[in-house]
């Protein structure tokens, strides 16, 4: 019997979900729905009579005192509700095959109250006014529902059971070489989605006309699948021949020759006083933290699944990176996560945006809930990020997410042994996210909705947090030889990973399963959301599958790392397929690539100038700029207690740089993390983008009070189309860029990970062909360490009669600033990274801060001098008056008069910071600095306004309330 | 004297319980964090404990409604128990999810001839919400709250609002001295009815609150010590399981 309960608030003034279905349909102008009220509906099949349904309502699905019911067999009448002016019932419930995260607690929870084995689908019902159905379902399709996870249904439900299919059984899938011409093995790849080229069809050809047989589906899928750009990194590692501003270069393999490479040197070069354990190798990269502990940290994409299905694909996004720290080593407790969003601007017209694309606004509030309800879940505090805005982000946003891990030193190292026993654990295999690792590696088009569907996954966060629980107690008895996360690819990534020198013998047909139904091809490479893959000796299994019990996670042995160095596939005692593990990971062929780089035009400054004071209003609520408070409420960023600076802080809730948690509580030490980001520079000079990002992330811990010999960076590369040499050239630049500052500020790259062909492709109206790439864009991410978090630095000013300092030289780099976004000016200078003087100001901030006189402390980036100074005094509620003429600046040549104190202001030279030195500090404070450029620029004031004196005297006068007004505007309009 | 006993009681999802475990030790008091599978199979696990403490996090996922899943799984497996464990003298507390559970449970407000007495709905700014608030105690029976009228703690949480049935049951409750955790004028971060921000048992005994006092043990918790507090000053919210461990020793 499928019986349908609809549970509904009894006032409902409290509906919020009729509000936004009210509001949504106003401002898209969608239907004539003025007033709506919805349900929480649940479809419970099983052996159930009327009074079990009733009481399974009133004692769990509907609460007694805030909420009614009605329980009835699914289509009935009684169900279709009873307010006369709202007589349109619309459903919005998963397809079937999409997870269910509230379905499936529900039937667990059926199952405490005595009927195991229900079945549990979860909707959304909704009420409308009278309207034709067609126009409820364009409403619900807009506004309520995503059809790459949703169905829509208007009217009574017809479903009359939720189960169907049966067990799948063994079919042999040749898929014949042999005889295809390059057109058709190119055809061959696209229709199956395997993102494999010709050249590497060739290899594949070839490697089993030795074996003299075709190969199987589940050979060639798992070839696809370990040899996708997402799982092996093909364009980064290959050899490229470079033609860039300083000649001509060629790499063997760009990432080893660039990126790893002055990690290496800066390793050989501390020795003995190297500080990283285990990088580029795992999951995540792992440095020192104190006596008894490592840390590790990674920052992952999810770009593609985020495009079709935000909520579901920043979920599922955080939940990979999340199990990345989870599978490293012996495995780390996460403790921190980090997320930066690059879109669209807020204000994109509806006009511009291509069919397929979700519209920004809806995307980054779809992204920013599935984060929030995934790590609030967790239980891991979101405690850094960022918001990146720029029209190359519309068809294609991008989607980072980072976790820190912590772990007792010496459980870095991990490795299968031959008889380990296969052993997966956590949620169980469905067909969801099948292709996630060939189709993150494909570019998107107008239609990668229904032909990617399946390729979404949604996240079950209660199955991670379950499974982090076992893992981590498990790992205490060193159950365990190895283990890593089936992220892309699912199982055979996972285990083809963790055998790589071994080989495995898998039983496909132990795997458990959502549903009956799934093929051995399915199984092998869905990418099921929360599953680890350990290695595990059959001594310890016992032991290991006791403690899965207790902690209510599910632990199968589906197989034996054998030593043969063959992986094996069977169903049910049958081979399915049979691959020789070196071929699967070295048999790729290896292309050179071409890569070309010429620096475009400079762009001299041109000038519209306005005052002072309307600017920094105007350039406070630039969306780059503006408080991100809206987000970072809806994360909790202090569960696990050991929050020490905060993402938003002080006496006026102003913005922090680097955030601060310890690492144990109750211990001292911390651990500071920092993101930059300059994305507006990669189409200027990529070079600078990469450098300036870093430093920035940099910047960002050495101002929260990070010790700069102690500064762990990862790379996130996120490209267009790198099969374009144009496009591949801007890319090596980065990468050299990398390398040099990683030298030049002694801070090694632990980790990484690319995410390219990151392009939008569609048909305009007039019939064509159109295409979309992002900025290049890299993110850097900044790991430091801080020896007593009781001398954390925070932004927030605080004392009246402090000096303002401001370290470092500036210049008039206005190119691609915030001032030229807000229209004040076009081009100019790009802002330029000298490494030898960013490098000296770190030193020297970080020794005035560990001489005691810095109270508060800022680096300088988006918006400049000014908005760094505004965002000081937000957050100490405290006025502040600034002389541009004391600004230590080199701008011969350049701008003067009005213009000078605008791009003193607002020009965004790297690596400057702005600080509170008591009048008592001065003295110590200018010994502190050495021979960097430094001046008292400012001093702070009891009356909380912000005066800003020109180069010419004049003064103007803003408060911090209009300023904090300003700052808050965005985040008010997405409230 | 031995330090009193906490038992820091975990399910799927809870994720506030290692904190709170510092909270309690730092307190004074002894530990254990216990699986509530763990308890249900040996609930002699308790026997030894004088404090017990439901924390924070997400139980079950809270998929269907908050702390709902849990309550019901404490009410059929471990009813018994759990008023035992007050009966004879124990002290029990909700934090957060901990309270969004205990309300469900009937430990804390015994159902009248009604049904529940109240119950926790969602902010009426319809989302989750993650900032500090300021709090005045009230007063009255509250074993964790004894001296103290003023603190500031953080909140987090989408379904804190506080509803209770009928204002004359309100009345009662707050006569019994039994809603003695307020937001401060202003600072109410879900709509809560009359600000209530934790409520108790007629004993004072039994307790369960919105805010995380175990986020706020250390001043480096709050979001503007920087300069302005001695870093290893305690946090108020220390104070409560301090309480809670000099009435058990």
């Amino acid at each position: 019997m499928l019986w349908e309960v609809d549970v509904t608030l009894r006032d409902a003034s409290f509906d919020h979900a009729a509000g936004e279905v009210v509001a949504g349909a106003r401002v898209l102008g969608v239907g004539d729905c003025t007033a709506a009220r919805t349900a929480a509906g649940w479809l419970v099949e099983g052996d159930l009579s009327r009074s079990d349904i009733e009481r399974i309502a009133a004692t769990l699905l509907a609460d007694p005192v805030s909420e009614t019911f009605v329980a009835a067999e699914a289509g009935a009448a009684a169900l279709d509700g009873t307010a006369s002016d709202l007589p349109t019932v619309v459903h919005v419930l998963p397809r079937p095959g999409v997870t269910d995260p509230a379905g499936l607690t529900a039937a667990e929870a059926i199952a405490m109250l005595g009927h195991p084995g229900v079945v549990v689908r979860s909707l959304r019902k909704y009420w409308l006014p009278r309207m034709p159905a067609t126009e409820a379902a364009g409403l619900a399709r807009r506004l309520l529902a995503n059809e790459a996870i949703h169905d829509v249904v208007v009217g009574p439900l017809a479903i009359r059971s939720l189960t169907g299919g049966g067990r799948w059984s063994f079919v042999r899938h040749d898929v014949p070489l042999e005889g295809l011409d390059d057109d058709a093995l190119a055809q061959l790849s696209r229709d199956r989605c395997l993102a494999l080229t010709v050249a590497e069809l060739h290899a594949v050809r070839d490697h089993f006309r030795g074996l003299v047989r075709d190969p199987l589906e589940i050979e060639l899928e798992t070839i696809a699948q370990t040899w996708s750009e997402h799982c092996c990194h093909k364009t980064l590692t290959s050899p490229v021949e470079h033609e860039g501003p300083a000649g001509r270069v060629r790499y063997a393999n760009l990432l080893k020759e660039t990126v790893f490479a002055a990690t290496q040197d800066i390793r050989r070069r501390r020795a003995a006083a190297d500080w990283c354990v285990s990088v580029f190798r795992d999951n995540s990269g792992v440095v020192r933290f104190d006596g008894d502990h490592d840390i590790c940290v990674k920052v992952e994409t999810h770009n593609h699944p985020s495009a079709i299905e935000p909520y579901g694909g920043a979920a599922t996004g955080l939940g990979g990176v999340i199990r990345d720290v989870l599978g490293t080593g012996l495995a780390a407790r996460p403790i921190a996560n980090l997320d930066v969003f690059c879109v669209a601007p807020p204000d994109t017209p509806a006009a511009v945006i291509p069919p397929g694309v979700i519209p920004p606004r809806r995307l980054l509030a779809g992204v920013v809930a599935g984060v929030r309800d995934y790590g609030n879940r967790m239980g891991i505090p979101t405690i850094a990020g960022a918001v990146a805005y720029d029209p190359g982000y519309l068809g294609n946003p991008l989607v980072f997410c980072g976790t820190v891990g912590i772990m007792p030193r010496g459980r870095a190292e991990a490795r299968a042994e031959p008889g380990d026993l296969v052993v997966v654990a956590g949620g169980r295999t469905g067909r969801d996210g099948i292709h996630g690792a060939t189709f993150s590696s494909i570019e998107l088009t107008s239609d990668s909705e229904s032909q990617s569907g399946g390729a979404v996954q949604i996240g079950h966060a209660i199955n991670e947090k379950t499974l982090t629980d076992f893992v981590l107690l498990a790992a205490e008895e060193r159950l365990f030889h190895a283990i890593t996360d089936c992220g892309a690819g699912g199982l055979s990534s996972a285990v083809g990973e963790m055998g790589v020198d071994l080989g495995a013998e898998v039983d496909l047909d132990r795997v458990p399963l959502k549903y009956d139904g799934l093929s051995a091809t399915e199984v092998w490479i869905s990418e099921a959301q929360e599953r680890m893959v350990l290695a595990v000796p059959p001594a310890d299994w016992p032991q290991l599958a006791r403690i899965a019990a207790a902690e209510g996670v599910e632990a199968t042995a589906i197989g034996t790392f054998t030593g043969s160095g063959r992986l094996v596939l069977r169903w049910q005692g049958e081979v399915a397929g049979e691959l020789d593990c070196r071929f699967l990971h070295d048999g790729r062929p290896r292309r050179t690539l071409h890569a070309t780089y010429a620096p475009p035009p400079e762009r001299p400054a041109t000038w519209r100038p306005d005052g002072l004071a309307a600017t920094l209003r105007t350039v406070l609520a630039q969306p780059d700029v503006a408080s991100k408070e809206w987000i970072i409420r809806q994360y909790d960023h202090e569960v696990q207690g050991a929050s020490v600076t905060k993402p938003l802080l002080g006496l006026g809730g102003g913005p922090a740089d680097g955030t601060v948690i310890r690492g144990v509580l109750g211990r001292e030490r911390g651990i500071v993390l920092g993101v930059g980001l300059r994305h507006r520079l990669g189409h200027l000079d990529p070079y600078q983008m990469a450098a300036g990002g870093i430093v920035e992330a940099i910047a960002n811990v050495v101002a929260a009070g990070a010790d700069p010999d102690r500064i762990a960076l990862l790379d996130n590369f996120c490209w267009g189309d790198t099969r374009s040499p144009t496009t591949l050239g801007p890319l090596v630049e980065a990468c050299r860029a990398c390398h040099d500052m990683a030298l030049a500020f002694d801070a090694p790259f632990v980790s990484g990970k690319d995410s390219l062909n990151n392009v939008f492709a569609w048909t305009a109206a007039d019939g064509t062909p159109r295409e979309l790439s992002i900025p290049p864009t890299l993110l850097a991410t900044a790991l430091g360490q801080v020896a007593d978090v009781g001398r954390a630095i925070s932004p927030d000013i605080k004392r009246v009669g402090s000096r303002l300092v401001i370290v470092g030289r500036s210049r008039p780099d206005t190119a691609g600033s915030q001032l030229e976004l807000a229209g004040r000016v076009t081009g100019g200078r790009v802002p330029t990274v000298d490494a030898a003087a960013c490098r000296a100001s770190v030193e020297a901030v970080a020794r005035g801060q560990r001489a005691g006189c810095v109270l508060a402390c800022h680096d300088l980036s988006d918006g400049g001098l000014a908005v760094g100074l505004a965002e000081m005094a937000i957050g100490g509620q405290l006025g502040v008056r600034l002389r541009l003429d004391a600004v230590p600046f080199s701008g011969e040549g350049g701008p003067t008069g009005a213009v000078l104190d605008l791009a003193i202001a607002f020009g965004e030279s790297p690596g400057r910071f702005l600080c509170e030195v008591p009048p008592e500090g001065e003295q110590a404070f200018a010994a502190a600095m050495g021979d960097v450029p430094w001046a008292v620029v400012g001093k702070v004031l009891a009356e909380p306004v912000v005066d800003l004196v020109g180069t010419a005297g004049g003064v103007e006068r803003v408060t911090v309330a209009e300023l904090a007004t300003a700052w808050r505007s965005l985040a008010e309009e997405y409230s | 004297m031995l330090a009193p006993r906490a038992l820091i009681l975990r399910a799927p999802g809870t994720n506030c319980d290692r904190e709170t475990t510092h909270a309690f030790e730092r307190a004074g008091g002894i530990a254990r964090r216990v699986h509530v599978r763990a308890l249900a199979e040996r609930p002699a696990a308790a026997d030894d404990c004088q404090i017990l403490c439901i924390p924070g996090g997400f139980s079950y996922g809270d998929d269907i409604a908050s702390g709902r899943i849990l309550a019901l799984e404490l009410r059929t497996r471990l009813g018994d128990v759990l008023r035992r464990f007050r009966d004879r003298g124990g002290l029990v507390l909700g934090i957060c999810n901990g309270f969004q559970v205990l309300l469900q449970t009937g430990l804390l407000l015994e159902d009248t001839d009604g049904g529940r007495q109240a119950t926790m709905a969602h902010n009426t700014c319809g989302r989750f919400v993650d900032r500090w608030v300021r709090l005045e105690g009230r007063g009255g029976p509250c074993v964790f709250l004894q001296g103290l009228d003023a603190l500031e703690l953080p909140v987090a949480h989408a379904e804190g609002r506080f509803v209770v049935r009928s204002a004359a049951e309100r009345s009662a409750l707050e006569a019994a001295g039994q809603l003695p955790l307020r937001y401060a004028a202003g600072t109410n971060p879900n709509g809560s009815e009359a600000d209530v921000a934790g409520a108790c048992d007629p004993t004072g005994r039994v307790f369960g609150l919105m805010p995380h006092p175990e986020r706020f043990v250390v001043a480096t918790q709050h979001p503007a010590w920087h300069g302005r507090l001695d870093p290893d000053q305690p946090g108020t919210g220390l104070a409560m399981f301090v309480n809670a461990v000099r009435a058990m020793s």
